[in-house]
């Protein structure tokens, strides 16, 4: 039996080793023709010329980060809704129903993303653009909502679920009596939270928050709907792009050569490579949460 | 904080008594404060609800045209025809071999976590972390890793490959999940079986996973709905482009309904769009019940717990 549970264990030691060892192996063509240049040239036309995901490095990096700039003062705040104003009615049923959105699929928020807030986002765009152009996020116009911006406000629908489970959960572990002493000094509700509750679990938050960029940064089908899958030439928010993900759902299936295919399980690995890292850095961050328990339950 | 929050003085400049009790000043500005947060994380909760029903709303009202008992019960004809159980049952079937694969695995690791590594100890600390990074995969990464693993060795993508995909979406879930449920389980069951003389193989399985059997279960049922929905693993390792495909030859390409979404929406037909929307509403109706009664069942197995 011990035999048993250890191999399992090992197995899945053995099965993250492995897929650093086929994502290098497999992109070793593309790993020796570029080196680490792949990281930041941006020239991708398969077939013909390609030399590196800098762009889609951009893209990613900009539409997690935009997602992760709404969504987490949003969950903050939901998970303090949660977790200290809610009726108990209110939180056993607004809680779950924050969490289910978790459980839709990301086909389904590609889908949706195209079909209704892609055509929304388009109405706001002018609008963003008159108000924000001065800053070159914002200085462009889309001829439809197709964008990186769309696929930023896509994942701040799919991250927010995250963030606002684990900080919700994160605020309940602070103790009452805490709680109950700074209110007796006076504290209103607000300086009670900003006071023990935001500042005892402002590591965990973190780690929350760097546990949703992780997912932020991996989404491939959703953001692939919304997103266009176009050359970035731009580092306008309007205009549509592509992401590291997103581009591999997009062209791994009609691969037109080697080295092409090759660029693709080269760009998986420095997606891995984030992933494991924000997997590492909220563990550390985190210090005596476990936040990624409660990401467990949240994403199932 | 400024000292404005003065006692209130009256015209005399003495103390008033029956001065009015409203705040004034810096507390005032507190109590405002204090109740813009709170409207804030009210709107902001509401908010996001509003979304989900937006997002469920937008999904039945396009969905629900299409959808018909002859489309979950029929096979489909020609491309933009017919019904998607083909699709149906292939998504059961690679789902069904994934759990195959990731269940005994994730449960193993979680007694592993639990039953013989010390919590603290060096092993269970790297396989915790291994599991952190397993669950963080992004999910189209998974695909690639299964196609260098599996469809490059084999010339062909498979339901198969897929299954496997899918094992490791489902695996660090259900090992995560297994592993809070046996916390639970009391420490007098495990010292009732060694006072015995029980051995600890046979404690494990006959003392502790029926009495943790309830919770894994749910946790694996939440694993597979999660799985289920995954449309990135099995574009790169299933890889079907003919939605109508009806082998189940786990060994070839098989059908399912994440797939049939995907290709059915880059067809140029306004009813092959429909059908997508079909299909997505009853994904998303299946895996949101899923959700509800594996919530509602792990609540009651928990309370039985006592935990």
């Amino acid at each position: 039996m011990f035999a048993l549970c250890l191999f399992a264990g090992l197995l899945v030691v053995a099965t993250l080793v492995d897929v650093i060892y086929q994502l290098a192996n497999n992109g070793n063509v593309a790993i020796s023709r570029f080196g680490l240049g792949f990281l930041v040239h941006s020239a991708w036309k398969p077939g013909f010329h390609i030399e590196g995901a800098g762009g889609l490095i951009y893209g990613t990096l900009v539409s997690s980060l935009m997602a992760l700039v709404l969504a987490t003062p949003l969950g903050i705040a939901i998970g303090l809704y949660l977790s200290m104003m809610a009726p108990r009615r209110v939180r056993a049923t607004v809680g779950p129903l924050v969490e289910m959105l978790a459980a839709v699929p990301s086909i389904i928020y590609g889908f949706w993303g195209l079909v209704v807030l892609v055509p929304f986002v388009e109405s706001i765009e002018p609008g963003l653009h008159s108000a924000l152009g001065f800053i070159p996020l914002f200085s462009c116009i889309s001829p439809n909502g197709i964008s990186t911006f769309s696929a930023g406000i896509v994942l701040t629908v799919m991250i927010l679920p995250i963030i606002s489970a684990l900080s919700r959960d994160l605020f309940l572990t602070v103790p009452q009596d805490l709680r109950d002493g700074a209110a007796a000094l006076g504290a209103t509700r607000w300086e009670v939270i900003r006071g023990t509750v935001l500042s005892t679990t402002v590591s965990g938050v973190s780690a929350a928050v760097v546990l949703g960029l992780g997912r932020a940064l991996g989404e491939a089908i959703a953001v692939s709907f919304v997103i266009g899958d176009s050359d970035v030439r731009s580092t306008c928010v309007f205009k549509p792009g592509a992401s590291l993900a997103e581009r591999i759902a997009n062209q791994f299936p009609g691969a037109v050569n080697p080295l092409h295919t090759s660029a693709m399980f080269y760009a998986a690995l420095i997606l891995v490579v984030i992933s494991m890292l924000t997997s590492l850095a909220a563990r550390l961050i985190a210090g005596r949460f476990d936040v990624q328990a409660s990401l467990g339950r949240a994403m199932t | 904080m400024s000292a404005t929050n003065e006692i209130v003085l009256g015209e005399s400049g003495l103390f008033d008594p029956t001065a009015p009790l409203a705040p004034s000043g810096n507390l005032r500005r507190r109590s405002v404060v204090d109740r813009s947060v709170q409207v804030t994380a009210t709107a902001a909760a509401l908010a996001a609800v509003a979304v989900l029903v937006i997002i469920v709303v937008g999904v039945i009202q396009h969905g629900a045209s299409s959808l018909s008992l002859d489309f979950v019960i029929k096979d489909p004809q020609g491309l933009a025809g017919g019904g998607i159980v083909n699709s149906l049952l292939g998504t059961l079937e690679i789902v069904a071999a994934g759990a195959v694969v990731a269940m005994p695995l994730g449960i193993l690791t979680g007694l592993y976590l639990t039953e013989f590594a010390g919590p603290r100890s060096r092993p269970a600390r790297v396989l915790k972390l291994a599991l952190d990074m397993m669950q963080g995969l992004p999910t189209i990464v998974v695909g690639l890793f299964v196609y260098g693993l599996i469809v490059i060795p084999e010339h062909q993508q498979s339901g198969f490959a897929g299954a496997i995909a899918l094992s490791i979406v489902m695996l660090p879930l259900i090992a995560r999940a297994s592993q809070e449920v046996l916390l639970l389980v009391p420490g007098t069951l495990r010292e009732a079986a060694d006072a015995l003389g029980v051995n600890r193989w046979r404690t494990v399985l006959t003392v502790i996973l029926p009495a943790a059997m309830g919770g894994i279960v749910t946790g694996a049922i939440l694993a597979i709905a999660r799985a289920a929905g995954e449309t990135a693993p099995l574009l790169i390792a299933d890889g079907i482009y003919n939605p109508n495909t009806t082998s189940f030859n786990l060994f070839h390409g098989v059908a399912s309904i994440p797939m049939f979404i995907y290709t059915s929406y880059d067809l140029p037909l306004t009813q092959a769009v429909a059908r997508a929307w079909a299909a997505a509403l009853v994904l998303m109706v299946a895996i949101l019940l899923a959700n509800i009664l594996a919530r509602v069942f792990l609540a009651r197995s928990r309370a039985k717990m006592g935990a």
